[in-house]
């Protein structure tokens, strides 16, 4: 079974056999063009290199400062939080939960679990409820968003510098490059690998 | 057996969801047993509940664009802001390029993802045999656009925070905003509850119902 993997294209039903793939190619279904499977190199050691980092990032993100406002001698410092906490108080519930669980809640689910899988695995213990706590990693996978949460600063940050200095801080540079670290480490993530293990679990 | 593609569903198995694990198909439903995931060769009720999802995300979409989504109130006086007013205000201080991707994920987004949903969900009723190539890069389309149209709702969420002036100024979020939000999160469950195979069984000439 491990050398001659038949594989069913997601989108297309497509019954593929994988061969050998090398490192850095990818399989392609033949009738629908869907990825397949994308090995990747050293996937367990460096997606909990990027997982720690991306858990200090984190932390920083969520409790230093993230951006100031200042008009005249008036300063207001937010944190991340600060908006979700005032569309709570503004009776805007729906709309800060679903903030709440798009930037904080989903991104932190991600780290957790990436280490909860993997620095047992990397130390040859398979965790208990493996295969739950990847299934929840891939089921969350659409709703982080991150990357967009940026682009809502970009465009507020044009929108208020005409009536006020912003002042960028700590936690917005550490949002920034957790960004991309959270990014690498799905990239880097090799799920048929971590399945495979499961499989192999006592 | 001519030209008959070896499918999943043709050689009696089914893939998991999750796992992508290959399991025999059986008549009563099962989980997967390497991941617990329940095993499905096809979506379920799945052009039912995209269609439900489509409409609905349709119906939410005209007040997300006609209530207004921010009030500002500024030394007594409030003004309330539709998404299109943004977009023009935008445009009136110069800064188009910001306009533009404003009206392209709040506006442009959600509505084309709606009407490539539908065409699809139309195309695989109808067993229309059209590029099914394309029709599958336009459902991952759906699925990697979708996200973006939040950007509204997090320029609400970092103005609400920044504008808490007191009586100086002061931005809270409008009725438009929570329509606006269920539009985004209801036509991603509308990307997530399609099943492109579906496009893929009609090219069979198979006697197979396509649900």
């Amino acid at each position: 079974m491990t050398h001659t993997h038949l594989i069913a294209c997601h989108e297309c039903d497509l019954v593929h056999q994988l061969g050998a793939i090398p490192t850095g190619g990818a399989a392609r279904c033949s009738r629908c063009g869907a990825t397949l499977y994308r090995p990747k190199a050293d996937s367990l050691n460096r997606t909990l290199a990027l997982a720690l980092t991306g858990v200090i990032l984190y932390i920083i993100a969520n409790t230093h400062p993230f951006l100031g406002f200042q008009i005249g001698a008036q300063i207001r410092e937010t944190t991340l939080a600060t908006g979700i906490f005032q569309l709570y108080q503004q009776e805007m519930r729906t709309i800060a939960t679903l903030v709440l669980i798009t930037v904080v809640i989903v991104p932190a689910i991600h780290l957790v679990s990436m280490l909860y899988i993997l620095l047992p695995l990397n130390l040859k213990v398979v965790p208990h409820h493996l295969a739950g706590v990847l299934r929840l990693v891939i089921f969350l996978k659409p709703w982080g968003m991150m990357e967009v949460f940026l682009l809502g600063i970009l465009v507020s940050v044009v929108k208020l510098v005409k009536m006020a200095t912003i002042i960028p801080g700590v936690a917005l540079y550490a949002f920034l490059a957790l960004i991309f670290v959270l990014a690498a480490m799905m990239v880097t993530l090799d799920e048929h690998e971590v399945w495979e293990r499961v499989e192999h679990a006592p | 057996m001519r030209n008959q593609p070896p499918t999943a569903r043709r050689l009696g198995l089914v893939a998991c969801r999750s796992c992508h694990l290959l399991n025999q198909r059986l008549e009563t439903a099962v989980d997967c047993p390497r991941c617990g995931a329940p095993l499905h060769s096809r979506k379920p009720n799945s052009i039912a509940r995209a269609w439900a999802l489509v409409l609905a995300a349709a119906v939410f979409y005209i007040p997300a664009n006609v209530l207004p989504i921010t009030h500002t109130t500024s030394l007594g006086a409030v003004q309330s802001d539709t998404i299109m007013s943004g977009v023009i205000y935008f445009i009136h201080s110069g800064s188009w390029p910001v306009a533009l991707v404003i009206f392209v994920a709040s506006v442009f987004v959600p509505l084309l993802k709606l009407l490539i949903l539908a065409f699809l969900l139309l195309s695989v009723q109808r067993r229309w045999q059209w590029r099914p190539v394309d029709r599958t890069r336009l459902y991952r389309l759906t699925e990697v656009i979708g996200r973006w149209s939040m950007l509204d709702i997090y320029v609400v969420t970092i103005l609400v925070a920044l504008v808490h002036l007191g009586a100086l100024a002061t931005i809270e979020a409008g009725p438009g905003a929570v329509f606006f939000a269920a539009v985004v999160v209801v036509t991603m469950l509308a990307a997530e509850a399609f099943d492109p195979r579906l496009i893929w069984d009609n090219m069979e000439k198979s006697h197979e119902r396509a649900d």
